[in-house]
Order: structure tokens, then C-alpha cells, then sequence
């Protein structure tokens, strides 16, 4: 009977941690999961990655002086870049004064024109890109962490309905790919969860490096739907959405995407 | 602004097979494309790439306008003797590039 009543124990025990294990279990998957090995190995590799030639690139617009001031990134942030280790992971924020939330690229075009007085860099240039590369890669292998800031929780909520409206000649929305069907084909491809976890990320179809709302664009384009003007507010508000469905997922950037 | 990534050992066994690996920034513009007024844009494609080791030459390749941007190229080399690998990218508009990688053979 004792014996019984210990095995019962025991039972019930390795239940409960089964139960604990498998709650505590993400099934959330990175884009990374969903490629070939190949393609895995190409992003792991720091020399074969061609997101590092942009990182490259970016390490020396860090340090090249710019604009009225005369002042490079490294004036204030440091030579290392090291300062920007987890920035990455908590954009877009809002930035000190402002009451609307901003992502890395518009944050580093603030930095330019308040502190470097310098003209912002144009969305999708080479130089905007190298520097948000650089900023994010110092987060590489991190996990995503956005802020909890109340004043961002409206914004969220308006990406959210944005997520989930339907528009375009095709009627879709995002959640309609990437929720619903997400892991399933289109057209021969994965539909990945769309987890943003390796932005600005270099893209075979590019042939460059490009940012997240490039990326969001493609998908408007894709479901022919009218893309926002890059300065618009939509995109954020996306962003922030996303940054928070992937949260505590790891950063990749600059990850690569087939 | 040559922005070049190299992947090599620097040390090797004589006679060992090394793989010497090498990403290059280019466009690769093929100039079949139209730009957005209509007219074509310049081909700018990187024509040629050679390896020398100790100034004999190891490898080479001519590259067409199908090769993708930022193109890689990855090639096997017998180490001989210690020396320099030097790594050389020639194209349109004048592109030049050589960077120096050195190898020490034991």
C-alpha cells in the first residue's frame, strides 16, 4: 500500500512538471527555423552574412563626423558601439520629449538632426540601414524586450486592429497569413509567423539589406493593398505590435531571409 | 570604399587543403534593367576575380552580370609554402579592390 501511495506520488509529480514543462514550452518560431540549413549556416557565419558588410559599413559611419555639429556617433555613444547593446531590443519607444513612438531608423534620424544637425538619412539609404545594423547588432542573441511604457499601450492596440483588418483587392489581413496560416504553404514557401526578430534584415529577393517596413510594405504590395508613405504613423504602430508578439524571442539581426 | 568580409585559416599543415572564403559589397547593376525614367541603367558588374599566393596566381574567375549582388566566392587552395594570399576584384566604373590575407604553412 505504502509503496502503491509513493508510486502515486511520484505519478502525480511527473504529471505536474510534465504539464509545467510543456505550458513553459514557446511554440513560437523564428523565420530562422522555417529555412534551410544552408541559409541557417549563411546567417551564423560572420563572414559569409552579407547583413555584415553592412555592419561593416555602419561601424565606420559610426565614427565618421557629420552635419553642422561636426560630431560623430562615437562623440557621444562611445567607439565600441557597445553603449547600444539592447536598444535594438526595446524600439520602437518613445523618445525623450516626443509624444509618439518612434522606431530605430526615425530615432537614429533624431539623433542626426537634434544632436548632429544634420540632414535625416532618406528611409531604405545604404548609410540609415549600415547604422541601424550596426545599433541591432550589438543586441544579436538577446532576447526581445520592448518597454512598459503605458503611454505605447494605445499605439499597440492600434497596430493590433491594423493586424487584423482586412484590406486590399485580396481582402486579407496580416493575421489572415500569419496567424491562421501561418506553417502552411504559399505557393511552394513557408508562411512564417512574421516574428520580427532580425531587422534590418539582408533578403536574396533584395539583393540588400532592408528594414521592417520595408518588409511591411512587400506585404501590402503582396495583397495589393495601398502601402503607407514611409513617414507614416501605421508602421510604427505595426512594429510596436509586433516587437511585443515576440517578445523574449532571440534577436537575430542582421538575420537572413530567403 | 572597398568593404570586403575574408574567411581564412591563418595557419595550415604543408600540404593541407584550405578553403579560402570572400564577400564583396557590389551592386552588381547587370544593365538590362530600366531605372525609373525609362532609360537603362549602366551595367556595373565586378568582371574579374584572382588569388595569388606569393604572387603566383591560384584561382580565378570571371563574373557575369547573373551573379547576385554582394557576390561570394569560396575556393580550395594546397597550402605550400608561408607567405600572402592576395585577393584582387576588378570592374566597371573603374572598381579595384585588393586585400592581403596572410598564411603561415608549418
Amino acid at each position: 500500500m505504502m509503496r502503491l501511495r509513493i508510486g502515486l506520488c511520484l505519478a502525480s509529480v511527473f504529471v505536474a512538471s510534465l504539464a509545467l514543462a510543456q505550458g513553459g514550452i514557446d511554440k513560437r518560431r523564428s523565420g530562422y527555423q522555417d529555412m534551410g540549413p544552408s541559409l541557417q549556416k549563411m546567417q551564423d557565419d560572420g563572414t559569409a552574412n552579407p547583413g555584415m558588410l553592412f555592419v561593416q559599413l555602419g561601424a565606420q559611419a559610426w565614427a565618421t563626423p557629420a552635419g553642422a555639429a561636426n560630431k560623430a556617433c562615437v562623440d557621444c555613444h562611445g567607439a565600441s558601439g557597445a553603449t547600444m547593446k539592447g536598444v535594438a531590443l526595446r524600439y520602437p519607444a518613445i523618445p525623450e520629449g516626443a509624444d509618439t513612438p518612434a522606431d530605430l531608423e526615425a530615432r537614429i534620424n533624431l539623433c542626426r538632426t537634434a544632436n548632429q544637425k544634420a540632414a535625416p538619412l532618406p528611409p531604405e539609404s545604404r548609410e540609415l540601414l549600415s547604422l541601424s545594423a550596426y545599433v541591432a547588432h550589438q543586441s544579436r542573441g538577446q532576447p526581445i524586450a520592448p518597454p512598459d511604457d503605458p503611454r505605447l499601450a494605445p499605439f499597440r492596440e492600434r497596430g493590433a486592429a491594423l493586424w487584423a483588418a482586412r484590406q486590399g483587392q485580396l481582402n486579407l489581413s496580416c493575421a489572415a497569413c500569419h496567424d491562421d496560416n501561418a506553417g502552411k504553404k504559399l505557393a511552394g514557401v513557408t508562411i512564417p509567423e512574421a516574428h520580427p526578430t532580425g531587422y534590418p534584415v539582408y533578403r536574396l529577393e533584395w539583393q540588400t539589406l532592408g528594414s521592417l517596413k520595408r518588409r511591411l510594405r512587400n506585404c501590402l504590395v503582396g495583397i495589393r493593398a495601398e502601402s503607407y508613405a514611409y513617414d507614416s504613423p501605421e508602421y510604427v504602430m505595426l512594429e510596436l505590435f509586433l516587437m511585443e508578439r515576440a517578445r523574449g524571442m532571440a534577436f537575430e539581426a542582421p538575420a537572413v531571409r530567403p | 570604399m572597398a568593404n570586403v568580409l575574408i574567411n581564412a585559416p591563418k595557419t595550415a599543415r604543408r600540404g593541407e587543403i584550405i578553403e579560402i572564403k570572400a564577400l564583396i559589397l557590389h551592386p552588381m547593376e547587370t544593365g538590362f534593367r530600366p531605372g525609373t525614367n525609362g532609360s537603362i541603367i549602366a551595367r556595373n558588374i565586378i568582371e574579374r576575380f584572382t588569388a595569388t599566393w606569393n604572387g603566383d596566381e591560384i584561382f580565378r574567375i570571371d563574373l557575369s552580370p547573373a551573379i547576385a549582388a554582394n557576390p561570394f566566392v569560396s575556393f580550395f587552395a594546397v597550402a605550400t609554402d608561408s607567405g600572402t594570399v592576395s585577393l584582387r576584384w576588378s570592374g566597371d566604373e573603374g572598381f579595384q579592390v585588393e586585400e592581403s590575407i596572410a598564411i603561415t604553412v608549418e
